[in-house]
Order: C-alpha cells, then sequence, then structure tokens
C-alpha cells in the first residue's frame, strides 16, 4: 500500500522506486479509490484538455463577468507580450493565467486547480513549461499528477481553502503545484521538486483573502497571473541548484499556523482588507443593493 | 486524506465551487429525487446564497442543475432563459433558517406529472453537497452514490425484506439509514449502494407490498 503524509515522503518514495511523484500519487489513489489506471489517466488527460481549451479561451476573452467587475484583460496583456520588460514567455503565461481566471468569472468551463479561485495558476505553468521543453501529453499527465501529490499533501497538513487559511492556502498551494510541475517538465529530481514547492510557498505565505464584494474577482482574477509568474520563478531558481533552508514540510506547517492565526475578517469573509476599501465598499453596494 | 481528482478538479462552470458548482448540484439531485421534469420551482435561498446568488451566477447554476445540467455543462450560464423556453416557471426568494447551513436552498417543486415535493439541502464546500430535507423527513444524502428511497411506516421487518430484494439483484449497500418522525408512524429509508439502480429493482420494492413508494437517485 502506497502511503505517504508528507512532501519529503513522496519524494523518498519516488527517489527508491527510481520514478516520478506524479506515478507515486497516481498508484496511491488507485490503491485508495479502486479506479483502474485507464480510467485514471484519461480522467487527468480530460483535465487537461479543458485546461488548454480554457486557456484557448481566456487568452481571447472579451466577456465581462456578471458583476461587470473582470474580463478583457488576459487579451490587453497577450497583446502586449512582444514588448513587454519580463519578456514573451512571462507575459504570455501571466495572460494565460488570468485568461483562465476570467473564463472562470464568466461563467465559462474550467478546472478547479486546487480551487477555481485559483485555476489559472497550475495551466498556465504547465503550458509554459510544456512548450520550452516540448514535453509529451504523457509527461505532462504524469506532472499533473505530482502537482495532485503536492496538493493532497497541503490540503492533508494545512489547507487549501480561501475559508480557513487565507489566500496563501489557494492561491499559495496552486503555486507550489505548479513550481513543483514545472521542474518535474524540465527534468529536475525529486528533491528540486521538494524546493521548488518551498520557495513557492514561502513567497505567499500570509498572503490575505479580502475578495471584493466576496465574489472570485478582485484580487483573485490578476493574481492568478502574478501568481503563475511567481511559480515560474521558484521552478527556475530550483532547477539552477537554489535549495530552501526551511525544509518543504515545515514551510507547509507554518502555512497552517499562520492560516489558523490570520483573523477571520481576511479568510473570504469580504469583511476585511481589499473588501473593505472606499471603492471595494461601494463595488459591494452597487452589485448586491 | 481526499482524492487526486479533488485537487486537480473537477471540471465546473465557474465562479465558485461552493456558490455555482455545489448549487448546480444540487439542483440536480433535487431534480432527480423529484423524478420527473419539473414545472414550477420555487427556490428559498440561505445565508450567503441569499445575500450574493446574483454575483455568483448561484440562481442560474440551481436551475441549471433542475434542468438537469451538470456542474460543468456551459449552458448553465444561459439557465434562466433555457427555463423559460422550456416552460419552467421558477422564482426565488430570501428565507431565514436560523443557523442552517449558510449555502443552503430549499426548492418545492412540482413536476410536469403533477408530483409534488420539497428538498432541501447545502453546498458544504469544493462543490460537495448533502440534501438534508426532503418533504418533513430530516435525511443525509450526498449524490455520491446511487440511492434508493424508500417510504415507509416504521415497524418490524420493512428493512429484511428491502435489503432482501437488493441482496437477491446482487447489490451491495454501502450505507443504510432510517429516518422517522415518531415510531411506529411513516419513515423514510435511504440506502447507498455501490451498484445502480434499476427499474426492476423499483419494481420489486414496491411489489413486497409493506412500503408506500420507492424511488431511485442516481449517482451524480
Ligand atoms: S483572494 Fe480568496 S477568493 Fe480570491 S483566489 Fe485568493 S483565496 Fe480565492
Amino acid at each position: 500500500m502506497v502511503n505517504f503524509n508528507s512532501i519529503k515522503e513522496l519524494i523518498e518514495l519516488a527517489k527508491e522506486n527510481k520514478t516520478t511523484i506524479g506515478k507515486i500519487t497516481m498508484e496511491y489513489e488507485m490503491e485508495h479509490s479502486f479506479d483502474s489506471k485507464e480510467h485514471m489517466l484519461k480522467s487527468m488527460e480530460d483535465n487537461w484538455r479543458v485546461m488548454q481549451e480554457s486557456i484557448e479561451r481566456g487568452v481571447s476573452n472579451k466577456d465581462k463577468s456578471l458583476s461587470g467587475l473582470t474580463g478583457g484583460d488576459a487579451i490587453k496583456i497577450y497583446a502586449h507580450r512582444d514588448n513587454s520588460y519580463t519578456g514573451k514567455t512571462v507575459m504570455t503565461a501571466a495572460a494565460s493565467a488570468v485568461g483562465v481566471s476570467e473564463v472562470n468569472a464568466v461563467m465559462g468551463r474550467i478546472v478547479a486547480c486546487p480551487t477555481a479561485g485559483s485555476c489559472g495558476i497550475v495551466p498556465a505553468a504547465i503550458k509554459t513549461a510544456a512548450e520550452k521543453n516540448n514535453n509529451t501529453e504523457e509527461e505532462i499527465v504524469d506532472a499533473l499528477f505530482t502537482a495532485a501529490g503536492i496538493g493532497l499533501v497541503i490540503e492533508a497538513n494545512a489547507s487549501i481553502a480561501g475559508a480557513y487559511g487565507g489566500c496563501q492556502a489557494e492561491c499559495g498551494t496552486a503555486a507550489g503545484m505548479a513550481a513543483g510541475a514545472m521542474v518535474q517538465l524540465a527534468g529536475g529530481t525529486p528533491d528540486q521538486v521538494g524546493h521548488a514547492v518551498a520557495l513557492a510557498i514561502k513567497n505567499l505565505l500570509g498572503l490575505a483573502c479580502d475578495p471584493v464584494a466576496g465574489l472570485v474577482e478582485v484580487p483573485c482574477v490578476k493574481r492568478n497571473g502574478f501568481v503563475a509568474v511567481h511559480s515560474m520563478v521558484a521552478a527556475d531558481m530550483a532547477l539552477a541548484g537554489v535549495e530552501s533552508v526551511i525544509p518543504v514540510d515545515e514551510v507547509i506547517d507554518a502555512m497552517d499556523r499562520i492560516g489558523r492565526s490570520l483573523p477571520r475578517t481576511v479568510k473570504e469573509t469580504a469583511e476585511g482588507g481589499l473588501a473593505l476599501t472606499k471603492t471595494g465598499k461601494e463595488i459591494s453596494k452597487r452589485v448586491f443593493g | 486524506m481526499r482524492g487526486v481528482f479533488d485537487i486537480v478538479g473537477p471540471i465546473m462552470i465557474g465562479p465558485s465551487s461552493s456558490h455555482t458548482a455545489g448549487a448546480a448540484r444540487l439542483g440536480l439531485m433535487a431534480g432527480k429525487i423529484l423524478g420527473e421534469p419539473v414545472a414550477k420551482a420555487e427556490i428559498l435561498l440561505h445565508g450567503s446564497f441569499a445575500r450574493t446568488y446574483r454575483g455568483h451566477g448561484t440562481d442560474k447554476a440551481l436551475i441549471g442543475g433542475l434542468l438537469g445540467f451538470s456542474p460543468e455543462d456551459e449552458r448553465i450560464r444561459d439557465a434562466l432563459d433555457i427555463a423559460k423556453e422550456r416552460g419552467l416557471d421558477y422564482s426565488f426568494a430570501p428565507v431565514d433558517l436560523g443557523d442552517a447551513h449558510p449555502n443552503t436552498a430549499v426548492f418545492v417543486l412540482t413536476g410536469i406529472n403533477g408530483r409534488k415535493i420539497t428538498v432541501g439541502g447545502a453546498s458544504v464546500g469544493g462543490g460537495n453537497i448533502e440534501v438534508r430535507n426532503i418533504d418533513s423527513f430530516q435525511i443525509a444524502l450526498t449524490g455520491q452514490y446511487p440511492s434508493l428511497i424508500i417510504v415507509h411506516t416504521d415497524k418490524p421487518g420493512v428493512i429484511r425484506d428491502i435489503s432482501d430484494v437488493l441482496a437477491k439483484h446482487r447489490v451491495n449497500i454501502a450505507f443504510m439509514r432510517v429516518f422517522r418522525r415518531n415510531r411506529g408512524q411513516q419513515a423514510m429509508m435511504i440506502i447507498e449502494t455501490d451498484e445502480e439502480l434499476t427499474e426492476d429493482i423499483i419494481q420489486d420494492c414496491r411489489s413486497t407490498g409493506v412500503i408506500e413508494n420507492a424511488f431511485a437517485v442516481p449517482a451524480i
């Protein structure tokens, strides 16, 4: 029976079996869900297909959300990518992540990853990596399982819900998942995956969840773009050989502790932070009366 | 731990897993419990559902579910228009259910053949739901398994007769609970199973003669 309760255990299992964290995660899921390997692979391929569709729709999206607050920014970022400071790859990733998040806001179809609020980060990161490395679909699906394994550990030892842990739990977790997947897609080692996860999460610790009017739009949509890029930097650092001083599982523990001590006003209640700004309150009034 | 596909997934229509995807599943479940196309739906919204339903498209998701759309069906966005086209007469009203779960909806439904039922349930997070009332019975039903719902009089032997029927059809019981108001009065038995429940099984349950009604609700 495959079991793991920490990223360290995942890494050790992958190393012992000379395989990837994704394969270990898949084995775990097979044993626990009584699902067949074929069906699981098919489900993950479906997820990847919907992710790609949401990116495509996202970077050309002109629709506005129900509240009118978001929609139409991804297309601008995408058009700007050749003239940008950060370069085409980074801007394409940012546009893709914002785009997927816009698709979510306009009631389009997305893959929650790990949540709907953070749904743009992992797809954008994986697409960026896959294009650079010419990864096969098989490798991409395996990287998605790796991302899922990372997310499972975080959910078990901290939280992936903004209402419990603030946005570090949603976008922070997505950043860890994305960074780890990107390292694997570049051929990095399981240890490097662990460092990427640690680096990505460490730098989002304490992030508030304070969405304006309680809608998954402001700051969420644009934050997806920032965090996708953030996870790319973490992946690059880890691939360059940078190590996290604090081991990844201790970073996750820190995230849990911070999540518990964050005031409830910044845990998805829309009773603090940006939601309570003058403009935030005006918007709330306009949308809900 | 939950599963891999709770982390990467589910595929859903945005924007919110609790206010949109969960709402669609609640509607879908309520419609399946009614067991026939919905002609009229009065939907009462409690807590966060009542306050924020417009911004999250909760109304569209609930109606989309009643129309039979799954949480990943893009028609949810246009569900209110589709409902009008199909002659589904719907209304929404706020309700205060005290300390019920903040994302609770109560569906008062009439089917096209005149069947009436009241179903209450909550969207409990991550797109998961729990049906908590059917008519005046307080129950618990998640929609994760095919379910057999039996209305009967609370008396000895009913459970045995029904489980005999299931055993005969080689259906494995995952969970089984009986909800009753008072001893000896009307009761509701909910059996969640590993296998799909066919019309044959429902007929056999009815012909035991010990129950008032039986109906199957598929997993959603
Ligand atoms: S701010 Fe809150 S609602 Fe928005 S993405 Fe972050 S956790 Fe989700």
